[in-house]
């Protein structure tokens, strides 16, 4: 099994930008792939990656100086960054991971697709760069899944 | 700095919700100063809303809060309908119930197993603890997870629910599509007793607090979602009477208000609902307490953390009540016609009394709103606490003490973007 999980709030503009990801293979994914569209609580991505062979994640990422719409690939074993916040508002993919692994529920392969993200605000829809950027994120999340 | 002196300081507290420190100065083996330093920056919430519909307070205000939104949503539903002179049918108050049942069950076990748990074991965050005891994490995440499940359900989604509203639901679901739920609970029910006989067990330093309680009662139940106020020394008024009686105030070192009730400290949460109103949980939830050593009150704050585990266990057991009593309300929602007019609203939030009040122009905008968390409410007990916690525990070395420190706050799972409106820690020894 594998899983497919966008994470985001698509009410706050580029941060939809993994489940429009997620929206938009929703037909072309592959056999055998789960889609689920997550909002970064560790509890429900610990049950999204539960015992799959692989796990693609995509999330937004804001950076600095920024690109918006560039498109990072990681996985699970390189540097992640570590979570910045003590509080249970602001845990991460990477507070989740770290959970995960202690609980023996990491994905075997974890794969993260960070996309730069210009706008953060209010409202739905994606910022040009960025909704720019989801064919070749399209292409490239398939082929991970492949 | 005498060797006499000392100062402990923690910058950025862990395991709360939200920013916030602690200063805490000893000089000749006195405790001159334990502040709470809330930083965390105002958010202006009782700003914004003048001038918005009575409609929308249920949802804006929900945003306060990720860990107790239906608090927010609850008190400020019954504030309107308060306002408006509207009263809902039972139906309708029962599914509100069991959503926040929901909310209770999630943030307990939240509180219980992945915040509190590691200060009894010795363990500095939730992942190393799982690392060594997996199978303890696990169960407080599947109780976590059947909490949300009601929020999801009942609530449209289990952070900020979009379904509850003025006046009711927009929709209520059917009694086939809680019965999944039900079976979820059943084995939770299970988790929570197993939680309360398991943290009954921990080590629990001897403190005991002096100090006035303040919870809602309801005459029919344990009062969570709504109630009259009560107080341990046996004042009782109702919610239109908060203000007269907590008042709020600055200190200099917080962004959050401290308040007084009738002028003294006190304080308000688990705690203060247990010793109240503990007669009237349910009888599986009341022996469970008796089971865990835990008399018709508990005054020992390092004890809430037992206290937690039996509301936790009473909110799975009367959620499954409600489902098993279910009527869908038809209509899922009644009109909520505005007027001028002001309102109140006080709900058991998982952490203490919520109280809105707002006030209505004709045409149902807010002319003003007034909210009062409970971690403000909270504040100046918690730092009474740490000063008692420190004066008791000076052999200590710093590092000891601080950790000592934070458990001692974490007591009250307290939640600082709410009150801001938490911690680094810092103790000065002189």
């Amino acid at each position: 099994m594998k899983a497919l999980i966008g994470v985001g709030n698509e009410f706050r503009r580029d941060d939809g930008v993994g489940p429009a990801l997620v929206a938009h293979v929703a037909e072309s994914a592959p056999p055998g792939v789960t889609l689920s569209v997550v909002d970064g609580e560790p509890s429900q991505l610990l049950d999204a990656w539960d015992g799959v062979q692989l796990a693609v994640v995509v999330d937004a990422v804001l950076c600095d100086p920024s690109t918006p719409g560039r498109i990072h690939r990681t996985t699970l074993g390189d540097a992640y960054p570590a979570g910045t916040s003590a509080s249970t508002h602001g845990l991460g993919i990477p507070d989740a991971l770290g959970l995960a692994e202690a609980l023996g529920r990491a994905p075997a392969r974890l794969v993260v697709f960070a996309v730069e993200a210009a706008d953060l605000g209010f409202g739905t829809g994606l910022s040009q760069p960025v909704a720019e950027a989801l064919p070749d994120l399209t292409r490239l999340v398939l082929d991970e899944l492949a | 700095m005498s060797h006499r002196s000392r100062q402990l300081k923690v910058s950025s507290l862990a395991r709360v919700e939200g920013e916030g420190a602690l200063h805490v100065v000893i000089e000749d083996g006195q405790v001159l100063q334990a502040d709470l330093q809330i930083y965390e920056p105002p958010r202006f919430f009782e700003a914004f809303l003048r001038g918005r519909q009575h409609t929308e307070a249920n949802d804006i205000t929900s945003r306060i809060c990720g860990i107790c939104p239906v608090a927010y949503q609850a008190s400020a539903w019954q504030a309107m309908e308060d306002a408006c002179g509207v009263v809902v049918d039972d139906r309708i108050a029962e599914l509100r119930r069991l959503l926040y049942c929901g909310e209770w069950i999630s943030s307990h076990s939240l509180h219980i197993y992945l915040l509190h748990v590691p200060d009894f074991l010795g363990y500095p965050d939730a992942i190393t603890l799982a690392k060594d005891h997996r199978a303890i994490v696990e169960r407080g995440l599947s109780m976590k997870k059947a909490g949300n499940a009601i929020l999801e359900l009942v609530g449209g989604r289990a952070i900020h629910p979009v379904n509850p509203r003025v006046g009711g639901f927009y929709s209520a679901p059917t009694l086939a599509d809680l019965a999944p739920l039900a079976a979820q609970l059943r084995h939770a029910l299970d988790d929570a007793l197993a939680t309360v006989e398991w943290v009954a067990t921990f080590d629990f330093p001897d403190l005991e607090l002096d100090r006035e309680f303040l919870a809602l009662r309801d005459p029919a139940r344990y009062a969570i979602e709504r109630g009259e106020l009560v107080t341990s020394g046996g004042l009782s008024f109702p919610v239109s009477e908060f203000s007269e009686h907590v008042v709020e105030h600055q200190v200099p070192h917080s962004t959050a208000l401290h308040a007084t009730l009738d002028g003294a400290p006190y304080l308000t949460g688990p705690l203060a609902r247990y010793s109240l109103n503990s007669a009237q949980l349910s009888p599986l939830a009341r022996e469970a307490a008796s089971a865990a050593g835990l008399g018709p009150t508990c005054r020992n704050p390092f004890r809430s953390i037992v206290v937690r585990a039996v509301e936790t266990a009473y909110a799975i057991d009367e959620a499954l009540r409600l489902i098993d009593a279910y009527e869908r309300p038809s209509p899922a929602w009644v009109p909520v016609p505005p007027r001028a007019a002001v309102g109140h609203g006080a709900s058991e939030a998982p952490r203490g009394v919520l109280y809105h009040r707002y006030e209505l122009d004709a045409d149902g905008l807010i002319e003003s709103a007034v909210i009062v968390p409970p971690t403000s409410q909270n504040q100046a007990a918690i730092e009474a606490d740490v000063r008692d916690v420190v004066a008791g525990h000076l052999d200590l070395d710093d590092a000891a003490l601080t950790a000592l420190c934070e458990q001692t706050i974490r007591n009250y799972d307290p939640c600082i973007s709410c009150s801001t409106h938490f911690l680094e820690l810092t103790v000065e020894r002189r």
